[in-house]
């Protein structure tokens, strides 16, 4: 770039594009972030919103005048809404653990180029990923394990994810070569290596791939409808879909009334919304931090 | 797969290397132990049910099972030929969320991450990433939700149409908007997400040849034709190649979610064909076979977009 006009930072690269252009990009990206937060806000807005004012907005309110709790408190004081908590919570917890260690020692065990069935076992992780297995047929395999209604049904199928197991197989193959070696040369066997080298340093990676596990844990839905017949077993996300989005009515077997009137409907919805919500938003600024590192990007990019 | 194996012995499946000798061969047989349980899983749940693809060559009853039921030949597979209504309606509803999908979703990111890319303060530029990056972590049933909430009766937009009287505007549950809503809800979700991927190539862009270009007289807009465009050329292929092996499934858990509002005439396709036929009516090998020939096609289309890739001297997801 050789002559930059004047009034404009210089930066190296591409010639800035002229005012007008940049303030409509600026614009487009701006209601672009809008677009995303607004119903964000909205609907935290409408949960916390009392009858009253919802009712008088025919629906949704964009800022709660009166801030009640009443909503809250009615779908978590017992009834179907706490107990497919916990179910999220569990599920998500033991599933994320259990992935962790099974994709953990799988890319270790993929870590060394040459070693005994390395190639095979390479390619059958990689070819699983070409092809997804099919409803009916996982949904047969399931049954002829009798996982059916069982919360393994939640866990077991999505323990281990290639794509989660090639980013942390080439975070393993990162780490200096010649210090496993000198690990080795004195005495050290491989469950050693893993637990004192390799897992130390590689906590950034090991990081993010727990958190993305934790948040299809969290987020799945699918397989619980598939597998999941007793709603006293279901998990959030199948609560979600059957009180908000086919719009079933809530009724006291749902959320505990006490005698009371149940706080409106749209507040109910919204308030188990932002309660399916809230966990991704609380590990989102660390799943940011480390994208940010480029983390993920480094290992997609081989 | 250069996508996934740059590091992997690629080149030296006999030569191992230097210091990997016999002796180390059989040191590292203990890795392969710990490859164990993870591999078992995969074997378990990706490998072991496309045994259960049988069903599609059998009158499979589920009181019967796998073991007992009799076998059918082909007679399954007649539902692709024979002009079936429901079969044809999931098709063609399929190949028109394709297309739509292909020329509306695909270039989005591209354009969105061209336009973060140009923010000169990198404060700006993260917090929009910041924003732009949550939806892809939200299910869909959280999205469909918010779509719901947002536009439904009640919803924020017909709240504020309704108090400007401006009448309502109904979009949930219109059969004539649902594939219009579809593409909207993925461009919400997953655009901001999409841009992750095409900032990091337009990142490792060398500055020197918009400086060159710029010498030779080119203009913002040709150094965007000829240095940036070409830059993001051999990952917008691969992109491509990965979603073509895809093709045929253009969101289950989306559609699955939103179909007893719309109705099937507009929202079925070939994913919820095979659920609605095999889990819901019962049709087992029908349902199976459906499902069979949509994988086969998957993996023909990823395979052969390759090929075609790598004539155009592109490196695709796997390189000769």
């Amino acid at each position: 770039m050789t002559t930059p006009t004047s009034d404009l930072v210089v930066i190296p690269g591409q010639t800035p594009a002229s005012l007008p252009w940049r303030a409509a990009k600026s614009v487009l990206l701006l209601v672009c972030c809008l677009l995303v937060a607004v119903p964000f806000f909205s609907i935290a807005a409408t949960s916390l919103a009392d009858t009253k004012q919802v009712n008088e907005a025919g629906g949704f309110v964009l800022w709660p005048e009166r801030p009640t709790l009443e909503a809250y408190r009615a779908i978590l004081e017992g009834g179907l809404v706490s107990q497919a908590l916990l179910v999220s919570v569990g599920v998500t917890v033991v599933g994320t653990a259990l992935a962790l260690v099974s994709s953990v020692t799988l890319a270790y065990g993929l870590s060394r180029p040459g070693s005994l069935g390395h190639r095979p076992v390479l390619m059958i992780l990689l070819f699983s990923l070409l092809f997804t297995p099919g409803v009916i047929p996982s949904y047969l395999l399931i049954k002829e394990l009798g996982l059916i209604n069982s919360y393994w049904s939640l866990i077991l199928p999505t323990m281990v994810n290639a794509f989660n197991v090639i980013v942390l197989r080439s975070f393993f193959m990162s780490i200096p070569r010649d210090l496993v070696d000198a690990a080795r040369i004195d005495g050290a066997r491989a469950g050693q290596i893993l637990r004192s080298i390799v897992i130390p340093l590689s906590k950034a990676a090991i990081a993010v791939v727990g958190l993305f596990y934790a948040v299809s844990y969290w987020n799945a839905f699918f397989n619980a409808m598939l597998y999941m017949n007793e709603s006293a077993k279901w998990p959030m996300q199948l609560v979600l879909r059957t009180y908000v989005v086919n719009n079933a009515a809530i009724g006291a077997g749902e959320a505990a009334a006490s005698g009371a009137a149940l706080p409106p409907s749209q507040a109910l919805q919204a308030a188990i919304l932002v309660l399916s919500v809230v966990p991704i938003v609380v590990v989102y600024p660390f799943l940011q931090r480390h994208l940010r590192k480029g983390v993920m990007i480094g290992a997609v990019k081989g | 797969m250069s996508l996934l194996t740059q590091r992997s012995p690629r080149s030296d499946p006999g030569a191992a290397p230097p210091h990997d000798g016999k002796r180390g061969g059989r040191r590292d047989r203990s890795l392969l132990w710990f490859a164990l349980p993870g591999v078992l899983i995969v074997l378990l749940f990706h490998y072991v049910p496309l045994l259960g693809h049988v069903i599609a060559f059998q009158n499979y009853q589920p009181f019967i099972g796998i073991w007992h039921s009799t076998w059918a030949g082909l007679d399954n597979f007649a539902v692709l030929f024979n002009g079936d209504e429901d079969f044809l309606r999931a098709l063609v509803n399929t190949l028109q969320l394709l297309v739509i999908q292909v020329v509306f979703v695909f270039p989005a990111p591209i354009l969105l991450a061209l336009a973060i890319n140009s923010l000169i303060s990198e404060r700006v530029k993260m917090i929009v990433q910041n924003v732009l990056y949550l939806p892809h972590f939200l299910s869909w049933v959280v999205v469909v939700a918010i779509f719901q909430q947002m536009l439904s009766n009640g919803g924020l937009v017909n709240v504020f149409l309704r108090a400007h009287d401006l009448g309502t505007w109904n979009i949930i549950g219109n059969p004539d908007l649902f594939q219009a809503l579809l593409t909207s809800q993925v461009i919400w979700k997953d655009t901001g997400w999409g841009t992750i991927l095409f900032l990091a190539a337009l990142s490792r862009v060398d500055t020197q040849l918009y400086e060159s270009a710029a010498v030779d007289g080119a203009g913002r807009w040709r150094q965007t034709w000829h240095v940036t465009l070409p830059a993001l050329r051999s990952l917008v292929v691969l992109l491509l190649i990965l979603r073509l092996g895809d093709a045929l499934s253009v969101g289950f858990e989306q559609i699955i979610l939103q179909q007893p509002g719309v109705g099937l005439e507009s929202s079925e396709v070939l994913d919820t064909y095979v659920y609605n036929q095999g889990l819901l009516a019962g049709d087992w090998g029908v349902s199976a076979a459906v499902g069979l020939v949509k994988g086969l096609i998957g993996v023909v289309l990823v395979l052969g977009a390759n090929k075609v890739a790598h004539f155009f001297g592109e490196e695709g997801i796997y390189r000769r």
